[in-house]
């Protein structure tokens, strides 16, 4: 579906990604994790088509993705970005209904709305977007996402907001569309979460260095211990570890 | 918001009768349906042919056509307060109107020069904008603002070197004025074509109302559209300018006052905002002709004390 071939992404004098080659096939699920500012919304970026890479490829089923046409990338190919969008004016409902862009218009509401009801978001439908809680302005944003419905999704920190409730919901949604055949790379901040949900993990370490492996071989106390910089300990549930001041 | 669309289809044909009947000669209903018909008094019939009714379309397109500028520049520039004059087209057609007629020039000559000053400014902005990153609504803007400082000087200066005599009319030029604005033609033209790509472009601006990236991600030729929308944009304020000179507020107000009853879909937005701004102007300028009358009233004047109360009443309902 989406690889990467060499693929290394620059900010004004440093190297954030240095030669990542990866592969991601329908229905599978992978999480980028890393400290901030270690370059993951860049990468995410640069694999949705957003950001020029410094060198290397990104390739959408076997074409490149910056000859891919607008609107035909987009059926494919949906992003959620980390902006919060609240310049929009207009409603919920119509808000979730731009993500029928790529396929011509915004069609009928009647998807949206089910959307909008499988997300807690249903008595919000008439409400202005920009009125919303910020975690209600998260769920619409993917239900924008869902309603696109592309073959691929890149999420940054799609869990951000959200309450833990919400969270289980967001990530039940996701994994459905991925047994569907829907491959999902996400940012995601909680390694128990990308260990439950995540097959795959890509590790963005400082100075570019880039590790990439099985969920249950990458995210492992060691790893993750060198990746955020800081112990951590065992927080009396399995995948779950509690971060110690450094 | 189905009451605010009803409101604005409502007051194009109220307003262009307002146009039609007002003035130095009242027209009563059947006077004036007579002096359509082309029945009744060859008088009325002159001064509603002849007179008002190209006046009338000639006001309602330049309206439309500042409004029209006024809601594509606001998505544009991701800045509700941007408005047709922000670009410095109107400062540069005004300096080159102001500078030709102190060299005695007026008719054609005058409209010549004010289209060219129109074209430079609208040029300058273009190679001003254009960063080597791609579009930025930044450097638009502090282009524009810069711009319009540059003509707002040579206005003044202008202004003080002339002679006593020309200030006046000088002035009436930089208020807005539509007395000479005797063939609407050209504006509607300009209205047309304008009207044409910026609805063709509606549905693509509702999605950039997200934001550049989001847009991009969901297929909009980010660079096309702004490309189109700035060049739609200047294209309908120098016409407008070309008409009726600095008539403000339409362009700011127009928009705003939709969108506060709701309006947002582009696609109804421009279309809405032609209609309004047209209607409005329509309306102002006959009221500009006979409030005073026989003593001319810039109409640029009028349009603003209507419409700040109107759009203070609005942001006060809090809709």
């Amino acid at each position: 579906m989406l690889s990467t071939d060499k693929l290394s992404i620059d900010v004004p004098g440093r190297r954030l990604v240095d030669g990542l080659t990866m592969e991601l096939k329908e229905g599978e699920c992978c999480a980028i994790l890393g400290r901030n500012g270690s370059g993951k919304s860049s990468l995410l970026a640069a694999l949705a088509g957003l950001r020029r890479p410094a060198a290397g490829t990104v390739t959408l089923r076997g074409r490149l993705l910056a000859s891919w046409p607008g609107r035909e990338r987009a059926r494919r190919l949906g992003v959620l970005l980390q902006d919060d969008s609240a310049d929009y004016w207009g409603s919920t409902l119509d808000f979730v209904r731009l993500g029928r862009y790529p396929h011509g218009g915004v069609g009928p509401p009647e998807a949206a709305r089910a959307l909008l009801a499988e997300l807690d978001l249903a008595e919000h439908a008439a409400q202005r977007f920009r009125t919303l809680s910020g975690g209600e302005r998260q769920r619409a944003r993917i239900a924008q996402l869902l309603l696109q419905a592309p073959q691929l999704m890149l999420l940054d920190e799609p869990l951000q907001h959200l309450d833990l409730a919400h969270q289980a919901q967001v990530m039940a949604l996701l994994e459905r569309r991925a047994q569907a055949g829907c491959a999902i790379l996400m940012v995601l901040h909680e390694p128990a979460v990308a260990a439950r949900h995540c097959a795959r993990a890509v590790l963005l370490y400082d100075a570019g260095r880039v590790a990439q492996g099985p969920s249950n071989i990458m995210l492992t106390q060691e790893h993750l211990e060198t990746l955020y910089q800081c112990r951590l300990e065992p927080a009396g549930l399995p995948g779950l570890f509690a971060p110690l001041p450094r | 918001m189905k009451a605010a669309l009803w409101f604005t289809a409502a007051s194009v044909p109220l307003a262009l009768l307002a146009a039609l009947s007002i003035g130095s000669v009242e027209l009563g209903p059947s006077e004036l349906w007579q002096a359509v018909s082309g029945s009744g008094d060859e008088v009325n019939r002159e001064i509603v042919w002849g007179l008002r009714l190209p006046r009338a379309l000639a006001a309602f397109a330049c309206g439309s056509l500042l409004a029209l500028a006024g809601a594509l520049l606001q998505v544009l520039l991701r800045n509700p307060l941007a408005d047709p004059y922000l670009l410095g087209v109107s400062g540069g057609a005004a300096t080159a109107a102001l500078a030709a007629m102190l060299l005695g020039a007026s008719g054609a000559l005058l409209s010549g020069a004010s289209a060219l000053g129109a074209a430079a400014a609208a040029l300058a902005i273009f190679v001003l904008s254009l960063a080597p990153s791609g579009w930025n609504p930044y450097r638009v803007l502090l282009a524009g603002v810069a711009l319009s400082s540059g003509f707002g000087a040579i206005i003044s200066l202008l202004l003080t070197v002339a002679p006593a005599a020309q200030v006046q009319g000088m002035l009436f030029w930089l208020f807005g004025d539509l007395s000479g604005a005797s063939n609407p033609l050209p504006a509607w033209l300009v209205l047309a074509a304008v009207a044409v790509v910026a609805q063709s472009q509606a549905m693509a601006l509702n999605v950039m109302t997200l934001g550049e990236d989001q847009a991009r991600s969901l297929g909009v030729a980010v660079a096309r559209v702004q490309w189109l929308v700035f060049g739609c944009a200047t294209a309908a304020t120098a016409a407008a300018v070309l008409v009726g000179g600095g008539i403000g507020f339409v362009g700011l107000v127009t928009p705003h006052l939709l969108r506060l009853a709701g309006v947002h879909d582009h696609r109804a937005l421009l279309p809405a905002s032609a209609c309004l701004g047209g209607a409005f102007l329509a309306a102002a300028d006959a009221v500009a002709r006979s409030a005073a009358s026989p003593t001319e009233l810039p109409v640029g004047a009028v349009t603003a004390l209507i419409g700040v109360p109107a759009l203070l009443v609005l942001l006060a309902k809090g809709r």
